[in-house]
């Protein structure tokens, strides 16, 4: 196949991925959407056989490769739970980081194989992206690797920081690049190995002072550098294909870390030099002394539900823990026969990485537009009887906006308070993620239920 | 003079930036899961190079060091291309269901 043709054909399969991203304005056009993605990908696949053109032994041996990691990608796709979903796409990125780093290995090794000059003699400009895109890869492995470790809580979640971490991490930065400038005037293979060394233990670095509840960032952002890895070896290969996507992951990801970051009112440069950890000792040993809490038992809070018309449910990563969703909707269900109007509202933040409380809802068959987000529902909560918070805790905190000294001011918050009465389904008082107590368990107008959330669930659907 | 074929690469993928910023503002909140997921698998198109690297190696020769990176490129890769699609599949396939409830 001549080379104009392949690129006609990768140029193809970018603008099928732009529709992918497309289609997932609406649920109604995403699955067609996923569809395009699958044949761009599947053009892209063949095309780069075609244009090889090289059908002999290596060609079988691509084809057990592929299916190899394609089974594997298969099983778990199908095996995994939706709540377990953060810690799957912080995989996912470490691998796509992994793969761009081989691939730069493999071209660096082999230029011939790839047009880009012989070995010790490779193209400046190539040279010059493999580079990037070996040492951007090389950092989302293996910051990947740490968030999901973090996620999956086989490492902790607290941030991990030491004396002297933000000077460490920029002279290490200074010297990737240092060492990209003689790399590519020197063509040193043990400069390429340094590289990737340096990159690797940077990106490990850098995740590390991050704390657990800033992961939806740490997700997104990570997402953005795989786009950009992928990028660097398009550019290498002159493949259209990656260049194109790889500019769509990485404005992607990008764009969702700011989203959360402005769902937490932080700065971006302030999560990634992980100074949350800093204030939270400060605030939670401020609150210790002992409020009045009222607190009732499933048959209060359903009777204060059955006498309500509107109830609106505020769920968060509580209730993924404790499994609670399918709990829930069959408590909606029986408050909608009731006609009790129901509604869900979901905070940016709420859950583990953005979207993640949607499409636990979307698990437990609860319609998508019942459900909310932020601005569409908060003015709601003022003409609502009940509002029902279920795991979540400072994503409520009304400190976030009359207390300039609390670690969470500024953030954006859902009004709960502002409802006639809230339904706090906790298992005890101590303070959420970010470490702060939240006034709302001690106000007049609401009712703690202290019990694990799927039991209380269920136990008030019996009381209906 | 003639232009380096570099600048035409670089003129997509600037441009490619921009389509992505629209696109992605206008992706739904609600689907910034599925978003993710599926940005992984087609970020996964990288297994062009692994392929190429891949069929590198001569008959005589299949595993030297290079195509043997090569190999092991396509396998993450493919992990994340079928892993990717099929559980936002997965994901986008619970959208509808409840679609068809109501």
């Amino acid at each position: 196949m001549s080379a104009n043709l392949s690129a006609i054909f990768y140029l193809i399969s970018g603008v099928l991925f732009i529709l992918a991203l497309r289609g997932l304005s609406s649920p109604e056009t995403s699955r067609q959407g996923n569809l395009f993605g699958i044949i761009g990908m599947v053009i892209a696949i063949t095309v780069t056989f075609l244009s090889v053109g090289n059908f002999s032994t290596g060609f079988i041996y691509v084809l057990i490769f592929l299916l190899i990691g394609g089974l594997i990608g298969a099983f778990i796709a199908y095996k995994i739970p939706m709540t377990a979903m953060p810690e799957l796409v912080a995989g996912f990125h470490s691998l796509v980081g992994l793969a761009a780093v081989f691939v730069a290995i493999s071209a660096f090794l082999n230029p011939e194989a790839f047009n880009l000059g012989s070995s010790g003699n490779i193209k400046l400009g190539s040279l010059i992206e493999m580079s990037i895109g070996a040492a951007v890869g090389a950092i989302t492995f293996s910051g990947s690797v740490i968030a999901f470790l973090k996620l999956q809580g086989i490492m902790s979640g607290a941030p991990i920081t030491f004396k002297g971490q933000h000077p460490l991490n920029a002279l290490i930065l200074i010297s990737i690049l240092v060492v990209t400038y003689f790399l590519c005037s020197t063509q040193s293979s043990n400069l390429f190995w340094i590289l990737l060394a340096i990159s690797f233990l940077i990106g490990f670095l850098l995740i590390i002072p991050i704390g657990g509840a800033d992961m939806p960032v740490v997700i997104s952002m990570l997402n953005s550098y795989s786009g950009w890895a992928a990028a660097g070896i398009g550019f290498t290969l002159e493949n259209t294909a990656l260049i194109i996507t790889g500019a769509l992951v990485g404005s992607s990801g990008a764009i969702l870390s700011y989203i959360m970051c402005k769902g937490m009112n932080r700065s971006f440069f302030n999560v990634i030099l992980g100074g949350f950890g800093a204030t939270e000792q400060l605030a939670s040993s401020g609150g210790k002394e002992q409020k009045p809490v009222k607190s009732g038992n499933a048959e209060d809070a359903a009777f204060l539900m059955k006498n309500a018309s509107s109830v609106i449910i505020v769920p968060g990563y509580g209730m993924a823990v404790a499994q609670a969703q399918h709990a829930l909707r069959e408590m909606v269900d029986t408050l909608k026969k009731n006609d009790i109007k129901v509604t869900y509202a979901i905070h940016p933040v709420a859950g583990r990485m953005p979207g993640h409380m949607n499409v636990l809802l979307a698990e437990a068959n609860v319609p998508y537009d019942e459900v909310f987000e932020l601005e569409e529902i908060n003015n709601d909560f003022a003409n609502a009887d009940v509002a029902f918070v279920i795991g979540a805790n400072d994503v409520t905190n009304p400190a976030a906006k009359t207390d300039p000294q609390s670690p969470i001011y500024g953030m954006p918050i859902l009004d709960v308070e502002k409802c006639k009465s809230v339904l706090f389904v906790k298992r005890s008082l101590s303070p959420g993620y970010a470490g702060i107590d939240n006034n709302l368990f001690y106000k007049e107008n609401t009712l703690m239920l202290f019990a694990d959330a799927k039991k209380m669930t269920e136990e008030i659907t019996k009381n209906l | 003079m003639e232009i380096d074929p570099f600048i035409f690469r670089l003129s997509i993928f600037i441009l490619s930036i921009f389509i992505g910023y629209y696109v992605v503002w206008s992706v739904t909140p609600s689907l910034h899961t599925p978003l993710m997921s599926v940005t992984n698998a087609i970020s996964s198109v990288i297994i062009v190079g692994a392929i190429i690297a891949g069929l590198a190696g001569n008959s005589n020769e299949v595993f030297n060091i290079s195509s043997t990176f090569g190999f092991i490129a396509i396998s993450l890769a493919a992990i994340n291309i079928f892993g990717g699609f099929l559980v936002t599949q997965r994901m986008l396939q619970m959208y509808k269901k409840k679609k068809k409830d109501k």
